[in-house]
């Protein structure tokens, strides 16, 4: 007989999260994941006209706002065929990477270690140097990344007015031509941040790990430090990983998916794709995505393109558990996110692990550090090539027609689907990375990733249901946007 | 998150500083699940003291006033239920953000998830909490509107009550905080200059006000946008978009496009405050005729095409 226990709200996750588990002898044999708020701003947008859509679309979510600018600015650029100056891509790709980045400091500080130093852990020999480094608001790691994340994010101040919610990401570019000595002040707060990240976060020069280029070399660069106190912050977390066997929880289907990002010149820095297991990296087809919504709390169709998507809530539904549709791509389930993107992007390391043990709680966390490395010599760089004399910006006519918007956020693919007719929206889609990784069972009855991530966890000595927690934590969620 | 850029010093240590013990945050505290549950059981069964209570986010009262829409994760009840029982416990409610004040976006046209503010409902009092609410310490809901709010906006309204010096009087009509609220953006916004001689920026990017063309509204919202700035540099208008006013209820439903200014016979129709229509078209008029060019070649150009003029003391010779 299997029992039932229902878990919420989760915390330390951006949104309302509630895990449902079916157990027997005491190990997960099922799992429903419900998105329990919904705010219908597919509905809200519908009638209004695209440009107002850029003031909406941020303020699905405090914490993944530019993402959503840039999703919408890419699907209406597409729609009126314009491409911003290369000012402007190059100010759009700041930008996205300043909240990216942000986003992942979040996740790793305050988000994802502070449950290992609950007291669950105190059996691990020097717990108490973690939980006196990691510890929830109490934590010595809490006092350093706070100022560090806020300093690094006056980038923002100059390249959007302010974070979240900004305006200066248009479909023909950036508001916010930037001046010679702004370039150089920027050029100084990240500097600064990849002090932070070498000296605090990994303990060597970028450069050095993001050259790191399999499972052995990963090992060696932690175990070389014999240190236990002073070691740098992402080394106590692979020490952690293997005390804990990380690398063997939380693995789903090891099919992922990114729609690539940071273009620039018509080139992604980050390659669109997929990859699946046996054969690797494959093409994404974008129009074999569809969204279904047989165990969602809507009605309509069961299966639809975004492009010609539906939302009707509805209050009461046979079967459904969940806010959140279910995305597929040909029928399959899909995982987003950081470690996605690096895999497919064909980082050494990422291929690696991924070959050895799939994607699970610790290798997702390692994606997001490889992207701190990568991505801010890019933004050093980016940063470089911007031309004050040339336009940052440029005005755009909004014919009718569709248009698809495809970008990355922190936490993986986000796509925008948008329809215009006389004017006015017509249809506004929207795919968030949560919803395709904490999506509910689809027509097939496939779990969506995080149900499937749960399947098989052993609750033995673990009362608070702490596996569970750092599995859901691993995905980096955001709730908000799941639903929007 | 917005608060989460504190600085000077950080939130956390903002609040160690003023003495206030954080109960529970959704991005800091370690409590999860059954933990946070328990903490809340202890607030309404008086064992726990509930002295500040922030909440953020529209209260959806959908489907059907069931409150459906919005369940707090693992309990089975509407967040309108928690926020409700908490509110009597509280000594003082506050409403973060314009969403949880008056409603947000969901508010207005057909209110698909009956979403409302904590105290009131666009600019109409009522809302959840209804028009009579207090908190213990006998004070309304204090509305730090504002999407998003600016972190010091909370954080200097948490060290008023904390330090008993807020009350009736330290709030406005919205009850917003009147140390940012009694402040318009426009103060201190860089394009002040351009404003003075209605030199307008046509385009995004251009240098030039926004008020004419691109729908800012800095000269009648509230807040202190552009004394305080954002991110340690920036504001709205700095950012080179229209400031839309996202301090006042019902921000969300202009009756024109966001970063369009509505005009009638080519006057912008939503005037400064505090300035008579006639007065401010004489002024316009009279000022558009006397603008430098340095102002007016810069105004409509991504870059400073003419620099401020070099004074130098001539010599007899
Ligand atoms: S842009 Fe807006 S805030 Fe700035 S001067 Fe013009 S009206 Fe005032
Ligand atoms: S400048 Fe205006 S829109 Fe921007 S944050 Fe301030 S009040 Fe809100």
């Amino acid at each position: 007989m299997s029992q039932r226990i229902t878990l919420g709200p989760f915390n330390r996750v951006e949104g309302d999260l509630e895990v449902h588990l079916d157990i027997e002898n005491n190990r997960v044999v099922s799992a429903q994941v419900n998105s329990p708020l919904y705010r219908g701003f597919e509905q809200m947008l519908l009638g209004k006209s695209p440009l107002d859509a850029l003031v909406m679309v941020p303020r699905i979510c405090g914490i993944c706002s530019v993402s959503q600018s840039v999703a919408s600015a890419g699907a209406i650029a597409a729609l009126s065929g314009v491409k911003p100056p290369r000012n402007g891509e190059l100010c759009r790709n700041l930008t996205l990477a300043a909240e990216n980045l942000a986003d992942h400091l979040s996740h790793f500080y305050l988000f994802f270690m502070p449950d290992f130093a609950r007291e669950h852990y105190r059996f691990l020999s020097g717990h108490d140097v973690i939980a006196q480094r990691f510890m929830a608001v109490k934590g010595s790691a809490v006092n350093d990344v706070l100022p560090a994340r806020a300093e690094f994010l006056h980038l923002m101040g100059y390249l959007a007015g302010k974070w979240p919610h900004t305006l200066s990401v248009q479909p023909g570019g950036s508001t916010r031509p930037l001046q010679a000595q702004e370039i150089l002040r920027m050029q100084l707060i990240l500097a600064n941040f990849r002090r932070f990240l070498e000296r605090t976060l990994l303990g060597c020069p970028l450069e050095v790990f993001s050259a790191l280029d399999s499972e052995q070399a990963l090992e060696s660069y932690w175990k070389s430090d014999e240190r236990l106190h002073d070691r740098a912050d992402f080394k106590h977390f692979l020490w952690l990983s293997e005390q804990l066997d990380l690398s063997g929880k939380g693995r789903a289907y090891d099919r992922l998916l990114s729609f690539g990002a940071y273009a620039l010149d018509n080139q992604n820095e980050f390659t669109r794709g997929i990859w699946l297991p046996g054969s690797g990296y494959q093409k994404l087809e974008i129009s074999a995505i569809q969204e279904e919504i047989s165990h969602s709390w809507l009605i309509g169709d069961i299966s639809r393109s975004p492009a010609k998507g539906q939302t009707q809530p509805v209050a009461e539904k046979e079967g459904a558990y969940s806010w959140c549709k279910a995305p597929r791509l040909a029928g399959m389930v899909m995982e987003t996110g950081a470690f996605a993107r690096q895999v497919i992007d064909g980082h050494p390391l990422a291929e690696n692990l991924m070959n050895n043990s799939g994607n699970n709680v610790r290798n997702r966390v390692v994606g997001r550090m490889l992207e701190l490395a990568r991505v801010v010599p890019l933004m050093q760089s980016w940063l470089q090539q911007i031309d004050t004399q040339a336009p940052f910006h440029h005005d755009i006519e909004l014919p009718d027609g569709d248009g698809i918007g495809l970008t990355e956020a922190a936490r993986g693919s986000l796509g925008h689907w948008i329809s215009v007719r006389k004017g006015k929206l017509t249809n506004y889609q929207i795919i968030a990375p949560t919803t395709w990784n904490f999506s509910p069972r689809d027509s097939q009855l496939q779990p969506g990733p995080l149900e499937k991530a749960l399947q098989g966890v052993n609750l033995n000595d673990d009362p608070q249901h702490i596996m569970i927690q750092h599995i859901v934590r691993s995905f980096d969620p955001c709730m908000v946007c799941t639903v929007h | 998150m917005s608060l989460l850029c504190a600085e000077s010093p950080d939130i956390v240590t903002t609040l160690e500083l003023m003495g206030v013990n954080l109960l529970w945050h959704p991005s800091l505290s370690e409590a999860s699940n059954q933990e946070f549950q328990q903490l809340l059981q202890d607030i309404l069964q008086d064992k726990i003291s509930l002295d500040l209570l922030c909440i953020e986010g529209a209260m959806l009262q959908g489907p059907s006033g069931s409150g459906r829409f919005h369940v707090l994760g693992g309990t089975g009840l509407p967040m309108i239920d928690w926020v409700r029982q908490l509110a009597g416990k509280a000594g003082h409610t506050l409403a973060i953000g314009s969403c949880a004040a008056f409603g947000g976006f969901d508010t207005g046209q057909d209110n698909l998830t009956e979403a409302t503010g904590l105290q009131f409902e666009g600019e109409h009092k009522g809302g959840l909490l209804g028009e009579n609410y207090q908190g213990r310490e006998g004070l309304s809901v204090v509305n730090i509107s504002g999407c998003p709010v600016h972190p010091s906006w909370v954080t200097e309204t948490l060290m008023q009550l904390v330090s008993g010096q807020a009350s009736a009087d330290t709030l406005d009509l919205y009850h917003r905080p009147k140390h940012y609220a009694e402040q318009l953006v426009h103060h201190g916004c860089p394009r002040n200059e351009y404003y003075e001689y209605k030199a307008s920026a046509e385009e995004h990017g251009h240098q030039g006000c926004m008020m004419e063309h691109l729908g800012c509204l800095g000269t009648q919202a509230h807040g202190d946008c552009n004394t305080r700035l954002w991110n340690g540099e920036g504001s709205c208008t700095r950012g080179g978009y229209a400031c839309i006013n996202c301090t006042a209820p019902e921000f969300e439903h202009p009756k024109h496009h966001f970063q369009q200014t509505p005009k009638l016979a080519g006057i912008p129709i939503g005037l400064p405050t505090d300035m008579p229509k006639a007065w401010f078209v004489a002024l316009a008029s009279l000022s558009k005729a006397a603008t430098p060019p340095r102002l007016k070649d810069n105004a409509v150009s991504e870059v400073r095409i003419i620099a401020p003029t070099v004074h130098t003391k001539k010599r007899k010779t």
